[in-house]
């Protein structure tokens, strides 16, 4: 029989030991998701991070391992963001009849998730390059390091950010939007998409196909729409 | 399945390339979807091809999140120094946007009449 550290340092080179936990860390946190009933607060990505994040602890293996292995999963948020367009084009005829609301669920949500994150970290004394890595928080990871590095931000502090609001906005929307008695499903689609991205937008799904078709337009509008204020408003408040 | 998986890609590489040639304000993957989108207005068959490798990627869209997510172990010290304002800043920041964009939307969809009864949500929904 083989020495078990040579088969562990084997193990540890390849890409097959971290892709295959990074799948079945996501199939336990699917699973206890679903066993919560979708419950909002047993969200899978957060429970599959925590399971990895043990993991890797318990193991002295650093990230840039880890995502040798996750790289392949991580690269399929691509194709994914593509695949919005069926769900995008089912709903066409909605999304037309729906145009006036949501510029103005747009410009509502994405101008208060830019200032009113600015305003408060502001207030805890937080300024320069952290505040302009703050700024881009509601967009969606590739645009928000973009925006970040054009406007004197952290990129990969951002990219931190952006997933925390995601997980934070995922889990959170459900019990707000029925505390505000919003039953419109466009409406609390839309909104989740602009405020926390494609994490807000996977939740979506898993509750309702039309709130998940609107929160990827929505998601995609506020990448544009944080583009263009998020420079301005570092500018002002910076 | 291969060869939904191909059209795929292909139209998120023509994004990617279109995204830098034209130094646009939105990543490759996004111009796909928006390229996709009108590829399938002009050729409905495309959608029919697309749509059950489309659903399955999308139904599992959670799991794609799980490397970055890991990341932000990795990134902990650095979130430490401002820990709480940032976090404050955070989850204060999303709650109102979520709400100012649901409510807005809300709003004018009542006063422009484009209220959809097919897209509300019955009380018995969780």
């Amino acid at each position: 029989m083989t020495d078990p550290a040579l088969i562990w340092s084997y193990l540890a080179q390849g890409p097959l030991l971290w892709l295959t936990a990074t799948l079945a860390a996501y199939v336990v946190g699917d699973a206890l998701s679903r066993a919560a009933r979708r419950q909002s607060w047993a969200n899978p990505v957060l429970i599959a991070v925590i399971l990895l994040a043990v993991l890797l602890g318990a193991t002295g293996t650093d990230y840039a391992t880890y995502f040798q292995g996750a790289q392949f999963v991580h690269f399929m948020l691509g194709p994914a963001t593509v695949c919005l367009a069926l769900p995008l084009y089912d709903n066409l005829p909605r999304v037309r009849r729906a145009a006036w609301p949501m510029l103005a669920g747009l410009v509502a949500g994405s101008v208060v998730a830019v200032v009113s994150a600015l305003l408060i970290a502001r207030g805890f004394g937080i300024t320069g390059p952290v505040l302009a890595s703050l700024a881009p928080k509601s967009t969606t990871a590739p645009v928000a390091i973009g925006i970040a590095e054009r406007i004197g931000g952290q990129p990969t502090l951002t990219a931190a950010l952006v997933l925390l609001t995601g997980i934070f906005g995922a889990i959170v929307v459900t019990p707000l939007l029925n505390a505000l008695r919003v039953r419109d499903w466009r409406a609390r689609g839309f909104a989740v998409g602009v405020a926390a991205h494609g994490i807000g937008t996977a939740r979506a799904f898993q509750v309702n196909q039309t709130a998940g078709a609107f929160s990827g337009i929505g998601m995609g509008l506020n990448a544009v729409l944080t583009a263009v204020i998020a420079p301005w408003v570092v500018g002002w408040l910076g | 399945m291969i060869i939904a998986l191909s059209l795929i890609l292909a139209f998120q590489l023509v994004g990617e390339v279109l995204s830098r040639a034209l130094d646009l304000p939105l990543p490759g993957p996004v111009v796909g979807l928006c390229l996709l989108v009108a590829a399938c207005v002009l050729r409905p068959a495309l959608a029919d091809r697309l749509r059950p490798t489309a659903q399955g990627l999308l139904a599992n869209l959670s799991l794609f999140f799980v490397p970055a997510g890991v990341g932000v172990v990795a990134h902990l010290p650095t979130l430490r120094d401002h820990g709480i304002g940032l976090a404050v800043a955070i989850m204060a920041s999303t709650l109102l946007a979520i709400a100012a964009g649901a409510l807005a939307f809300q709003a004018v969809a009542r006063r422009t009449g484009s209220v959809d009864p097919s897209a509300l949500k019955g009380e018995a929904d969780d």
